[in-house]
């Protein structure tokens, strides 16, 4: 039963984990628009950062990105 | 510098990178993010540069939104602090729960095999150290509301939550100490969880109810153009126009305020305002109302008193009555849980009494009206509505219908007839041309050509006609008259009959048009302006007939205007130029026949009867007065999404009331065993989860299915080919 000893608090120190990155994610405004984040999903806003190629070249802000 | 806007016209998921995109185009701009769920635009500046809300306003106007400034008030904040609240109280009980269920479960299973008294303690010790601080964490919402209950000397339900809750943690703590094999820390916390979810469900809906009317608010602020006494014209909020102040009103622009006309003249459409279609031509010395719309010519208007006898006034007073007469609707949940409350807090007390004078000792006793307690406390029943109201709100929103209150729900699925008023309801709000085949095409190119170059209410329908139209040179407008200028080189005009000498051809058109003529050399031709239905009117109002729904329409308008329409859809129960205080008494008259109307309509005249009827519903394009009352609005041409609407309705009530079965049924089998003295904490947390979680899976149902979709697609079918026929059998209609 000694097993206990470790995993009792190591199962709670998960729990406790979780529920720490969840009280970060809505502290940082996560929650908020759950809807946009849905079709967000669906934008080339993810290829910041990188050309029509895909291959790393000169960086563009997020507003370029979307326009080209 | 940050600043919020509220946008109209968001539609789809490529808005989002559109209107973003838009706004970081302007200088200055550093970062715009838009709100998919609230419909709002939230725009940085980067500092040191001046913020531009107009160039803002104005790109977005360019790309088809419209954008309004918009300031959060005070009630939406706590609403969201609330929130998010309600959200970490959640997660703490869910974490609890979770957690102490794994120990219970190894109590449990342990009971019946080989677990160890010292191991059962540590664990239902570990239970308590968990759920001690998340219950005290987490249950604050319950705590507090049912303290502010007793001291006001009244129960609601979170009374017996709150006293589940503490006498079950109580008595498990009573017994881990004194080394007993069931402890109760589970059931507690799990309690909390399911209902703080029933709890964050209800508010979720109200939150973004409360944002979708903050953006219609927003939505609502017109402007004025206040003649200042050095004579100098200055763009002021109309809501900052006092008695006494003169405005100006140029035409195709709204008449802000009530007052008397100085000088100038010129037709006022007041469709929105009494439902009359015809523009009525005003003078000085006559009266105009708040949101007439002004066809032609330059009107000063002095701003009169706010008397008693101000249309506005009439309205205002005809509302409150209305709203007041409305406020005693109780909502479902509201009715169960008022039987709820008192009969928990007797069984337990009951069960306890009988349990000693059973002879049972008192510890036994109190164990099984806490047992009862836990039982009987009310998850499923705090799920069944709220969850069903958040899917149907879901559903309906996918549809175009924004719903305003939970109850409207409740309320829309008891209407078992359905008034219309006609213009701008049945009928579009923006005039269109009526007798496009019957002018030649020539003409009509000519006067669409000319229209370009004017913002008269009028050619702007004229222009709409023609798609493609390049706009005529040198043209001049000529006030009050119409407009003049050449086509390939031939003169030509457009405007009034009269200005265009062609009298006599208009004296033979329909008497419940707006007549514009158009003259091309020699040849002339009149057009005949009239607000055409919306496409699937006719579609729709059979469908409801089909549904066995009684159908009458309401209008401001004269009976001239009325009739064909009111033929053109085979209504037969019709009133004509009804005023609001008619409205509200034909409402109450089908009421007093047993009737529950829903009440469609978008004037200020129809405010006072959306207020009054059972349940209402406006088109997106209503007056301000009119749409505050709504319980519902609608967006789009088509009338589909009031059927729609209802069936979603009728579907979720359906669904709240066998959630509420489900509830009870679980009471019914669970209570008696718990007043036997059967549950142990395993069986109380099974019961307890399993009626939440069949209660949520039922809600979900709530999503549409096909019963609701069916409606839509018949009435989008039938559109296409019904709206040509009814246009045409309208059109024919008023010409006789």
């Amino acid at each position: 039963m000694t097993v206990l000893l470790y995993l009792v608090p190591a199962a709670l120190s998960l729990g406790l984990l979780g529920l720490g990155a969840f009280l970060w994610s809505l502290r940082s405004g996560q929650y908020e628009d759950l809807d946009g984040a849905a079709v967000r999903v669906l934008s080339d806003d993810d290829l910041v950062g990188y050309d029509e190629t895909g291959a790393p070249g000169s960086k563009v802000t997020a507003g370029e990105a979307r326009r080209r | 510098m940050q600043m919020a806007f509220a946008i109209d016209g968001i539609d789809c998921a490529a808005c989002i990178d559109e209107i973003e995109d838009a706004a970081e185009r302007e200088p200055g701009v550093s970062l715009a993010r838009l709100n998919y769920t609230t419909h709002r635009l939230t725009v940085d500046w980067a500092a040191g540069t001046a913020p531009g809300p107009a160039g803002v306003i104005a790109t977005l106007a360019r790309s088809g939104y419209r954008a309004y400034p918009f300031e959060a008030d005070r009630l939406e904040a706590i609403e969201h602090a609330t929130s998010r609240h309600l959200l970490r109280c959640l997660a703490v009980a869910g974490f609890a729960a979770m957690n102490i269920m794994l120990l219970s479960v190894s109590v449990w299973s342990g009971n019946v095999s080989d677990i160890t008294p010292e191991t059962r303690d540590l664990f239902h010790w570990l239970s308590a150290l968990i759920a001690l601080p998340a219950a005290a964490y987490a249950g604050q919402p319950f705590f507090q509301s049912a303290v502010r209950a007793l001291r006001t000397g009244t129960l609601n339900m979170d009374v017996p939550i709150t006293l589940g809750v503490v006498l079950a943690l109580g008595v498990s703590v009573f017994e881990t100490v004194n080394h007993a094999e069931h402890a109760y820390f589970d059931s507690a916390v799990m309690l909390l969880f399911f209902l703080l979810t029933g709890r964050y469900l209800d508010h979720a809906m109200r939150r973004r109810t409360r944002a979708e009317a903050g953006n219609l608010a927003a939505l609502r602020a017109s402007s004025a153009n206040r003649v200042g006494i050095d004579g100098q014209v200055v763009t002021v909020p109309a809501a900052a126009v006092k008695a006494g102040d003169e405005v100006m009103v140029r035409a195709g622009e709204r008449v802000p305020v009530d007052g008397l006309v100085l000088s100038g003249s010129g037709a006022v459409d007041e469709s929105l305002v009494t439902g009359e279609t015809l523009p009525r031509p005003v003078a000085g010395g006559e009266s105009v109302h708040a949101g007439g719309l002004v066809h032609d010519g330059v009107l000063r208007v002095r701003a009169t008193a706010v008397g008693e006898d101000t249309f506005l006034q009439e309205i205002e007073r005809l509302l409150d009555r209305a709203s007041t007469a409305r406020g005693r609707y109780v909502r479902l949940a509201d009715r169960a849980a008022r039987l709820y409350a008192p009969m928990v807090h007797t069984a337990a007390a009951l069960s306890l009494v009988g349990w000693l004078i059973a002879g049972a000792s008192l510890h036994q006793a109190v164990l099984i009206a806490v047992a009862v307690l836990i039982i009987t406390c009310p998850c499923a029943l705090a799920l069944a509505v709220p969850a069903v109201q958040v899917v149907a709100a879901g559903a309906m929103m996918r549809r175009g219908v924004l719903l305003h209150s939970g109850d409207a729900l409740e309320r829309l699925a008891e209407a078992d007839s359905v008034a219309f008023d006609k213009t701008g309801t049945l009928t579009l709000p923006e005039p269109a041309v009526a007798n496009s085949e019957a002018v030649p095409a020539e003409l009509m190119q000519a006067a669409a050509r000319l229209a370009l170059a004017s913002t008269h209410p009028l050619a702007r329908a004229i222009a709409a006609a023609v798609p493609g139209a390049v706009p005529a040179g040198q043209v001049r407008e000529v006030t009050g008259a119409g407009v003049e200028g050449t086509i390939d080189g031939v003169p030509a005009r457009l405007g009034s009959p009269a200005f265009c000498d062609c009298a006599a051809l208009a004296a033979a058109a329909a008497p419940d048009a707006s007549l514009v003529a158009v003259r091309l050399g020699a040849r002339c031709a009149v057009i005949e302006i009239r607000q055409a239905l919306r496409p699937d009117a006719l579609a729709v109002l059979d469908e409801l007939r089909r549904q066995g729904r009684h159908i009458v329409i309401l209008s401001g308008d004269r009976a001239e205007a009325v009739a064909p329409v009111a033929e053109a859809l085979h209504v037969e129960d019709w009133w004509a130029q009804a005023r609001p205080a008619e409205k509200i008494a034909v409402l109450e008259s089908l009421e007093a026949t047993g009737r529950n109307v829903l009440m469609v309509g978008d004037g200020i005249n129809d405010a006072p009867s959306l207020a009054a009827a059972h349940v209402s519903i406006s088109p997106i394009t209503a007056a301000d007065v009119a749409r505050a009352q709504a319980d519902a609005v609608f967006l789009g041409d088509r009338l589909a999404p009031v059927p729609a609407a209802l069936a979603i309705a009728v579907r979720a009530r359906r669904l709240m009331r066998q959630n509420l079965v489900i509830a009870v049924a679980y009471n019914v089998v669970a209570v008696p065993l718990a007043i036997g003295g059967f549950v142990t904490p395993l069986i109380a947390a099974l019961a307890m989860s399993g009626s939440s979680i069949l209660v949520t899976l039922n809600a979900l149902r709530a999503r549409g299915g096909a019963e609701a979709a069916d409606v839509v697609a018949a009435a989008e079918a039938d559109a296409s080919a019904g709206a040509s026929a009814s246009a045409s059998a309208f059109a024919t209609k008023g010409a006789s």
